[in-house]
């Protein structure tokens, strides 16, 4: 299935994930990382988080930017809308990583892109943060992706090329599966 | 101390087919088996198993069925009865009820190995590995998190629902075994949530023929392990969502959804007797159903050039399926306290390589092999998927690879005598 055309650009470095995937195979303990992010609370329901290093291919990594990113509410919660929802930032977390994954098969299966737009959409009750109704989850009920995708491709072959980036994707798997969180206080 | 030159572990299709192949080039060999011929096939399947090939592709060297119904599915007393007179017709040296205990290197295999039993110890010059690819039932970690009433069976336990409890049974897994698993349990009353993760789907008949038969013909079986890019990647693929039956019926998600089979996504934890599944059944349908799709385009595109597409008994045009209905919302999260008195792990085998203490096990406990010749001297393994084709694991891929890893024994005998 290796079929990658040279003029397929998608921006994608195809060669260096192979590499990658294959270093990682003979030395699993260097494909062992761990993300962070560190929050501080700024005013009301507005934090503010930043994002630099992280660990990974054995030893710390940092980056030459820190990324920052605002959250806050909207005003309808009597908030000062300094910036997107966290639940917002969820929603943004799986477009992201399904769209790199679209971008990357892509290129691996030698599509070229044009253009890929994921809309997103996530339904909740609010029913069950404010603890009106036990019966209400607080996060979502169910979340939907559409993708508008113009590529050189056949409609099945863009239906593959989703299925396959969902079946990689971290956030995917992150949301469609449980995970242990452990909070504690210092 | 026995002698031999070569030892072959395993009386199945596979090391009774590599015995043929020895016999004929008249290699000295015994074939240790732990029981009987077809041990496995004997004592290790549930009641109701028949094969997932059709009998006329059950083909080993020199040997065939040649019943009156080609078109059928062996039950296991069948396979038995067809291994074991391939075993007396080949006149197969089989030792029965002898274990192997231990097989340790002599000169680090260079000058054979030691094979103790529990009838006695044979030295070898080389030595076949034809154990099979399914010793042992694959269960996944969080089954431990089973609490109390809740019983845990897997499917090298189970023989038929008789042996449930009443009430519900969560069937983990939607390849071939958890299927044929799911459908007969819940036609017994006991209704069944089925955990659906990443799957093959395939009719069993598709435009009049057997699936298998297409497959065999288009050469899709036949498909060499240097011509797929990820071999590691093809040797995980889980079985075709197939059971052989008397109405030769196609045995999908969609089949077991018309039963009343509760769909869910993979079984992704167990928590406070609470199952929980992954929200991605609806990708992993799409995936299996896209995957289909893809071969039987494939086989429609062999079709029309081979000329099928003009014969009596074959369907002109293609055909494709209904994809896959998956709920509308499938359940996140089962009780298991109120709703599960049985769960079966219908969650793959793996081979047992206990009694090999020969350094040629990678971390995960998997052969080091290329195509089947292992990684220490005169040492093979036969009859694991995509070993050296697509159809390795059936009885029908036994012959050519012992043909082909036969070829390589004698090589290396033969590159031996002359060093020596």
């Amino acid at each position: 299935m290796t079929n990658v055309t040279p003029t397929v650009d998608n921006g994608v470095n195809v060669e260096a994930l192979v590499g990658a995937r294959e270093a990682l195979t003979e030395m699993p303990a260097a494909a062992q990382f761990t993300w962070r992010a560190t929050c501080n609370w700024v005013n009301g329901t507005h934090s503010q988080t930043s994002i630099n290093g992280f660990f990974g291919l054995g030893e710390e990594q940092s980056r030459e930017t820190t990324f920052t990113i605002d959250a806050d509410h909207p005003e309808v919660f009597a908030s000062e809308d300094k910036g997107a929802t966290p639940v917002e930032l969820v929603l943004t977390g799986l477009a992201s990583c399904l769209t790199a994954g679209v971008a990357s098969v892509a290129q691996y299966r030698g599509i070229q892109l044009r253009s890929v737009k994921a809309i997103l959409e996530g339904e909740m009750d609010l029913q069950g943060i404010l603890g009106i109704e036990s019966d209400a989850r607080n996060g979502f009920d169910a979340i939907r992706v559409t993708f508008e995708i113009d590529a050189d491709a056949s409609e099945e072959d863009l239906k593959a090329l989703v299925a396959q980036s969902q079946k990689r994707s971290a956030v995917f798997d992150i949301i469609t599966n449980p995970t242990n969180v452990f909070v504690e206080v210092k | 101390m026995k002698k031999t030159t070569t030892v072959i572990i395993g009386a199945g299709q596979a090391g009774l087919a590599m015995s043929r192949c020895l016999t004929r080039r008249s290699i000295d060999h015994v074939v240790l088996e732990r029981g009987e011929v077809a041990n496995s096939w004997r004592t290790e399947r549930w009641d109701s198993l028949r094969l997932l090939t059709p009998n006329w592709q059950s083909r080993l060297p020199d040997y065939t069925y040649e019943g009156d119904d080609p078109d059928g599915y062996m039950n296991m007393a069948e396979v038995v009865r067809f291994l074991d007179r391939y075993a007396q017709v080949t006149a197969a040296p089989v030792q029965a009820k002898t274990r192997v205990l231990n097989v340790t290197p002599v000169d680090d295999g260079r000058s054979g190995y030691q094979v103790v039993t529990d009838q006695g110890t044979w030295r070898c010059r080389t030595l076949v590995i034809a154990t099979g690819a399914c010793n042992i039932a694959s269960v996944p970690r969080i089954a431990g998190n089973l609490t109390g009433h809740v019983q845990s069976l897997t499917p090298m336990q189970y023989r038929n629902p008789g042996q449930l409890e009443e009430g519900g049974v969560l069937v983990v897994g939607a390849s071939a075994t958890g299927v044929q698993l799911a459908k007969e349990i819940h036609e017994s009353g006991r209704p069944v949530t089925l955990a659906v993760g990443e799957h093959v789907r395939a009719p069993r008949t598709y435009r009049g023929r057997d699936i298998k038969w297409w497959m065999d013909a288009a050469g899709i079986l036949d498909l060499s392990w240097r011509e797929v890019d990820d071999i590691g990647r093809a040797r995980n693929v889980p079985s075709l969502q197939l059971v052989g039956s008397a109405e030769r019926a196609t045995l999908d998600l969609n089949a077991l959804g018309d039963l009343g089979v509760r769909l869910a996504g993979r079984l992704a934890g167990i928590h406070e007797g609470k199952a929980q599944f992954s929200g991605s059944l609806g990708n992993v349908c799409a995936l299996a159903d896209l995957k289909m799709n893809r071969l039987l385009e494939s086989i429609d595109q062999w079709a029309a050039e081979a000329g099928f597409d003009d014969v009596p008994d074959v369907s002109p045009t293609p055909i494709r399926f209904d994809a896959t209905r998956v709920p509308e919302r499938p359940d996140l999260g089962l009780d298991l306290k109120d709703n599960i008195r049985t769960v079966l792990w219908a969650t793959g085998y793996r081979p047992d390589y206990s009694w090999l203490n020969v350094p040629v096990l990678d971390r995960r406990g998997r052969l080091r092999h290329d195509a089947g010749v292992v990684d220490a001297p005169g040492m093979y393994v036969l009859g694991l998927p995509f070993l050296r084709r697509r159809k390795s694991s059936l009885i029908d891929g036994a012959g050519d690879d012992a043909r082909d890893l036969s070829d390589h024994l004698a090589g290396y005998l033969s590159d031996w005598r002359m060093a020596a």
